[in-house]
């Protein structure tokens, strides 16, 4: 027992040396598997205040596209109001209970404070959190198209996992045909997604739009993640190698908006009640 | 503690900040990254012991890393290379050894001897946080061009900051 306890001190430096990467390789496998440690990320108070600095002076250099953007959504949504009013809506004969009417999402606005594309596994930092009614899973979406999934709050900065992750996937359309695929980034490059599983039946065309299907109860149904770039179909494979450019150029990402599906747990219960039964 | 002791912490918290405000919204290309606080690690006084090392390798890390959302990874690539540096300083050891307190920058041994010794570090580094970070050899040749052009980013601005700010041989 001594000479072992001799052995580890005479070689100290080796085994803290084993210590710490272990402790490391620990926190790493901890935070990719899990929801990540709860404080230590950008969501951290002290963390998170010195990145909201950073931003707010970065911020000033943004303002005129930032400007521009909300200028053009604005005149978007005045075409889409206009377009409502125009409308003949056919008169409701059948009573409908009162549930139908309340609403589904619930938006909450939100400044991003931290920004990374470059990496394989790219996050996103909002400064909104619990306080503001953000909980994890809920979708984010921008006026440009889809953002990513709240991947943990604290009680006023959220983490978003952004679509530029090499493991999020998230269902979608291709609008004029109406087949579904999923849409999936290979980490490269990150101005386009890959969208997979669209069968050889089809045939896709460059600038054909892409949207989300709706089918995960997570993101609401046909909001627009990109236009297609680059089809490819080699011989043997089943599915097109389709490559999408994503609408939100996420290096000038500035402002985002969390969806809050008040339906969420009731669609996810009802499709766990079928899964058991076909098991 | 020593007049040098508190320059060391007061630098520590200047390259952990310069680093993520400024550096981390620089990436040249979407490739080249740079990761300048490597330095401050680099420069430490050759007589730190080895474990005192790794201890600031590893909060410098864990610091960087909760900017970077990349709990460990930074971390864990500075603790080897921490635990790399002295065996690699001690085969690198000039004529008539090295004094106490000298401090392995430029200014010691010149740009020929400063660039041997952090070279290798640089690239070990990188290729260790870069390889961990894609979680193993999936993206090869694209994860490996990243951290060459990463390495010479980086190397170029420890250069340009030491030339800036020689570090005087006490």
């Amino acid at each position: 027992m001594e000479r072992l306890i001799i052995f580890v001190y005479q070689n100290r430096a080796f085994f803290t040396f084993l210590a710490l990467e272990l402790f490391c390789a620990w926190l790493i496998v901890e935070n990719n598997a899990y929801q990540g440690t709860k404080f230590l990320n950008s969501s951290n108070g002290a963390v998170a205040a010195i990145n909201n600095f950073s931003r707010s002076v970065r911020d000033y250099f943004e303002l005129k596209e930032v400007n521009q953007m909300l200028a053009e959504e604005n005149t978007s949504l005045r075409e889409e109001l206009e377009y409502r009013k125009r409308e003949v809506y056919p008169q409701i004969t059948t009573p409908l209970s009162d549930s139908a009417f309340v609403k589904k999402y619930e938006f909450t606005t939100a400044k991003v404070v931290n920004n990374h594309v470059d990496f394989v596994k790219n996050f996103i930092t909002i400064d909104k959190g619990r306080d503001a009614g953000i909980a994890p899973g809920m979708a984010v979406i921008s006026s440009q198209g889809v953002v990513g999934k709240i991947k943990l709050v604290s009680k006023h900065y959220g983490v978003i996992t952004s679509i530029l992750h090499v493991d999020v996937m998230v269902s979608a359309v291709l609008k004029r045909t109406e087949n579904f695929g999923t849409i999936q980034w290979d980490g490269t490059d990150p101005s386009l997604v890959e969208f997979k599983y669209i069968p050889r039946h089809v045939d896709p065309v460059v600038g054909d739009t892409v949207i989300t299907s709706g089918y995960n109860a997570v993101f609401p149904e046909g909001i627009i993640i990109g236009v297609i770039d680059e089809v490819k179909l080699s011989d043997e494979a089943l599915f097109y190698d389709l490559k999408v450019k994503l609408s939100q150029d996420f290096r000038k990402l500035s402002f985002v908006t969390v969806v809050k599906n008040y339906r969420q747990a009731e669609q996810d219960s009802l499709e766990q009640v079928i899964l058991k039964l076909e098991r | 503690m020593s007049r040098g002791g508190i320059l060391q912490i007061i630098s520590f918290f200047i390259y952990l900040l310069y680093q993520v405000l400024i550096l981390q919204n620089i990436v040249l290309f979407h490739t080249a990254f740079c990761f300048l606080y490597v330095a401050y690690l680099l420069v430490l006084p050759v007589e730190t012991s080895p474990l005192a090392l790794m201890g600031i390798g590893f909060v410098m890390g864990f610091s960087v890393d909760m900017f970077y959302d990349s709990l460990g990874l930074h971390a864990f690539s500075c603790v080897f290379i921490m635990y790399l540096r002295n065996y690699w300083l001690n085969n690198l050891t000039p004529q008539g050894g090295y004094n106490s307190t000298d401090s392995p920058s430029l200014a010691l041994n010149g740009l020929q001897w400063f660039m041997v010794y952090a070279g290798p570090l640089v690239l070990i580094h990188h290729s260790v946080l870069f390889f961990m970070e894609v979680g193993g050899f999936a993206f090869f040749w694209f994860t490996l061009w990243k951290i060459i052009t990463s390495t010479f980013f980086t190397l170029l601005v420890i250069l340009i900051a030491q030339y800036l700010f020689p570090s005087r041989r006490r």
